[in-house]
């Protein structure tokens, strides 16, 4: 989906900062534009200012800078009753002392529309996640999974066009995790709604987003669709959080537009893509994401630096072949091979060598 | 102990679950049981005997005063024979003057002449001095006894009297439950309202029971906002507040009750506040204490404690999500509150409203000290009966209706809320 555009702004965060305690920032100069009908992940550690960002929209929170728009509209002043946004908690939040069906009847209740019209949105609602038959249960009485339907629905049953989701599947096991993430991401696409989804689960982000933005230390580190946040990473940070990562720290022998060559602090070369690159003689960290590793000659580009690499350990994990190697002196260095026919088993204590295309392999700023 | 294998190893047996070795599945168990709990019985085995012989028993034993006093047939027992074979309204003819002078006879030479007076003097006020009095001049008195003891007093004819004495003459009797009632019995045995000036009792139960009301209102109005206070704030900070709430149960009572004095008495400090402020004149100062406000303001401050920790615990776990969810659904801060924080505290409302209302039925000190006369309930007149008019019978018996009234209302609660709503702590 392309939506950087500033017109097709549905949510804008203008240069919005947070402090609790008016000493540090939780959320620093946080600019952002989601798009209508969009899915954005907000991605991160716990403490990068995800969560806080999320309350600034929903109205729980006050900005202490900077302005939200909803709509092109300010909202900072508006109250969270007012702001028409639908919201999923991570708990649930389904109210204990009513049952399903007085749940979902709530918000439509408080908008003072009539018994028989709440009746029948309550009970297409109640479809739309698979739980009619359950109305008249109370929330104490369903399962998780259930409970996670039901609040879905309640958020949605009074058509917002903006629905906030904080984590609301961390609390599920991971069968039925994958399931719901299927499900909401179903239901985004059938009812064209805007949904800020907060979580810190990277699988989640990925499986589920049209966009997703790597928070980390109160800054956005990285807005891109997963496929480029996965394969292009930004900074070290951002390859590091997201996915299996190896690392080799080097210094910048020389580098153009294209390719830089890293010399790594045992002496050997490697070739790798500059990405935060500014001076020769730079530190840098280059990082190869563990299925781009090569050890077949075969299969390596013509004329590339090779590695050489001990084997340490190899785990059979079924579809692949997981294997850590030492790769100039660093012992953490990882390796996936496909589990096919004819591929060659590696054993702990063989010397290989390594290589990898120039475009896989990232020279980001050291951390 | 008996293994029971969980795969293929229970049989049936006559419709019975046996173990494995063919032993039934609930003897099995209850005599795996019955070690442990032999042993944990033997644990709480001190608890029982010191609430055995510091409650039960003597709480039973002033329960059985209520109905039970032998004051008078313990130690007239041939008046009290006669009295059982006739019925009531017989006049006494001269068999009954003779058993009742040699009865008194009997009574002033073992000394308990006193305790019969006192006993129809419970029911009849100023008989107790006609029994003393006759019992000092028994030895001279001589047969017709009909008309020695008329000559002694002429009281001694008075059907009523008669009437009591025959009352009296069992040991059990319900007298005291109806004395506590405001009733009483006619000279034949029925029951009628007391006279206007003695009823006192309906109204202090009446009047005990809307002062609990009230200051059971007042103590949540005044709990609630402070209880969500300390429920919100940050642990460290809402436990010094706690101590501040919990202070007042570390300050004697009566010192607490003293302060109120210090603070509402006509020269107080409230009242010399307002004069200084111009609020009011020097001479129209107002009366808080020795009157039903000083009993309200006392009993709210210091009952207080109790509304607000039952709140609290109810609070405490209240994720803040749920007023959110409520809020972001559409429904303003007060709509929030109403439907969904309110309800969710409702075990908490009960606790305490239960606990600061049993509390305050009961409560004796504090009326006592800046009561008044109009600041008095029915424990204070309990009180009095006990130390003061030594009637413990009629003490026993207000206390049993205080009992029974309570109990009612905890049956009431239950049917209404139910008792598993509630939540103490």
């Amino acid at each position: 989906m392309n939506v950087s555009t500033a017109d097709a702004a549905f949510v804008e965060f203008d240069r919005v900062q947070k402090s609790y305690d008016g000493e540090t920032l939780v959320v620093k100069d946080l600019n952002l534009t989601i798009a209508k009908g969009e899915f954005l992940t907000m991605l991160g550690p716990s403490g990068s200012g995800k969560t806080t960002c999320l309350m600034m929209l929903a109205g729980f929170e006050t900005a202490t800078h900077g302005e939200i728009k909803l709509a092109g509209r300010p909202i900072n002043q508006v109250p969270p009753h007012k702001r028409g946004i639908g919201m999923v908690f991570q708990n649930y939040a389904l109210f204990p002392h009513m049952s399903v069906g007085e749940n979902l009847a709530f918000p439509l209740e408080v908008r003072g529309m009539g018994k028989s019209d709440r009746e029948a949105k309550v009970a297409r609602a109640l479809d739309m996640v698979q739980m009619g038959a359950f109305a008249n249960r109370r929330p104490a009485q369903l399962s998780g999974g259930q409970q996670q339907r039901i609040a879905l629905a309640r958020a949605l049953v009074f058509d917002p066009e903006l629905v906030l989701m904080d984590e609301p599947l961390g609390a599920l096991d991971k069968q039925l995790r994958e399931h719901m993430q299927f499900e909401i991401k179903a239901l985004h696409d059938r009812l064209g709604i805007t949904v800020v989804y907060v979580t810190h689960d990277q699988g989640e982000a990925l499986t589920m987003s049209d966009r997703i933005a790597v928070f980390n230390d109160g800054r956005i580190q990285q807005l891109a669709p997963p496929a480029e946040l996965y394969e292009r990473p930004n900074n070290s940070f951002v390859a590091q959080f997201i996915g299996e990562n190896n690392k080799l720290p080097g210094i910048i022998e020389e580098f153009d537009d294209k390719k830089a060559l890293v010399r790594l602090a045992t002496g050997e070369l490697i070739d790798a893509t500059p990405v935060n690159i500014r001076a020769k003689g730079q530190q840098t960290l280059v990082s190869i994401r563990p299925e781009r590793v090569e050890f077949k000659p075969e299969m390596m580009p013509p004329g590339i630096h090779r590695i050489g690499a001990d084997v340490l350990e190899v785990v059979y994990m079924g579809d692949i072949f997981r294997t850590r190697m030492r790769v100039a002196g660093s012992e953490d260095f990882v390796m996936k091979c496909r589990n096919t026919i004819g591929q060659r088993k590696l054993t702990p204590g063989e010397r290989i060598e390594i290589a990898w295309h120039a475009e896989d392999a990232r020279a980001l700023d050291p951390m | 102990m008996v293994a029971i294998e969980t795969s293929g190893g229970e049989g049936l047996r006559g419709g019975l679950l046996t173990t494995a070795d063919g032993k039934p599945l609930k003897q099995a168990l209850a005599h795996a049981q019955a070690r442990a709990r032999r042993k944990a019985l033997l644990l709480v085995v001190p608890l029982l005997a010191f609430i055995v012989i510091t409650f039960v028993v003597p709480i039973g034993q002033l329960l059985f005063r209520s109905i039970h006093n032998d004051g008078f047939s313990a130690n007239m027992p041939q008046i009290s024979a006669w009295f059982d074979e006739t019925k009531a309204g017989d006049a006494p003819d001269e068999a009954a003057y003779a058993a009742l002078v040699a009865d008194i006879a009997a009574a002033a030479e073992a000394r308990t002449i006193g305790v019969v007076g006192t006993r129809v003097n419970y029911e009849l006020s100023g008989t107790r001095s006609l029994f003393t009095s006759a019992g000092r001049n028994a030895e001279d008195l001589e047969p017709p006894y009909r008309e020695a003891l008329l000559d002694l007093n002429a009281k001694w004819g008075d059907p009523q009297l008669w009437g009591v004495m025959r009352s009296v003459s069992s040991a059990y009797s319900a007298n005291f439950y109806l004395a506590a009632l405001d009733l009483a019995r006619d000279e034949n045995g029925d029951i009628v309202r007391a006279p206007e000036d003695r009823r006192i009792y309906g109204m202090l139960f009446m009047r005990t029971l809307w002062l609990s009301a009230l200051i059971t209102g007042l103590c949540l109005i005044l709990a609630y906002p402070v209880a969500h206070l300390l429920a919100v704030l940050p642990l460290a900070k809402s436990n010094l507040l706690m101590i501040l709430v919990l202070l007042p149960f570390w300050t004697s009572l009566l010192v607490r009750t003293t302060s109120w004095m210090v603070m509402l008495q006509e020269q107080g400090v409230i009242n010399n506040t307002m004069v200084a402020l111009g609020l009011v004149g020097n001479e129209s100062r107002i009366q808080m204490m020795y009157n039903q406000a000083g009993t309200i303001i006392a009993m709210t401050h210091i009952l207080l404690p109790f509304m607000i920790l039952p709140l609290y615990s109810v609070m405490r776990p209240i994720n803040p999500s749920y007023v959110r969810a409520a809020r972001s659904l559409g429904a303003t801060s007060w709509t929030a509150f109403r439907r969904v924080y309110l309800p969710q505290t409702l075990p908490g409302i009960g606790a305490g409203a239960l606990l600061v209302f049993i509390l305050s039925v009961g409560y004796y000190i504090t009326p006592a000290l800046v009561g008044g006369a109009s600041g008095q309930l029915i424990s204070n007149l309990i009180a009095y009966h006990m130390q003061d008019s030594l009637n413990w019978s009629l003490a026993a018996a207000l206390a049993a209706l205080l009992l029974a009234g309570v109990l009612i209302l905890y049956w009431l609660y239950d049917r209404l809320i139910g008792i598993d709503n509630l939540k103490l702590g």
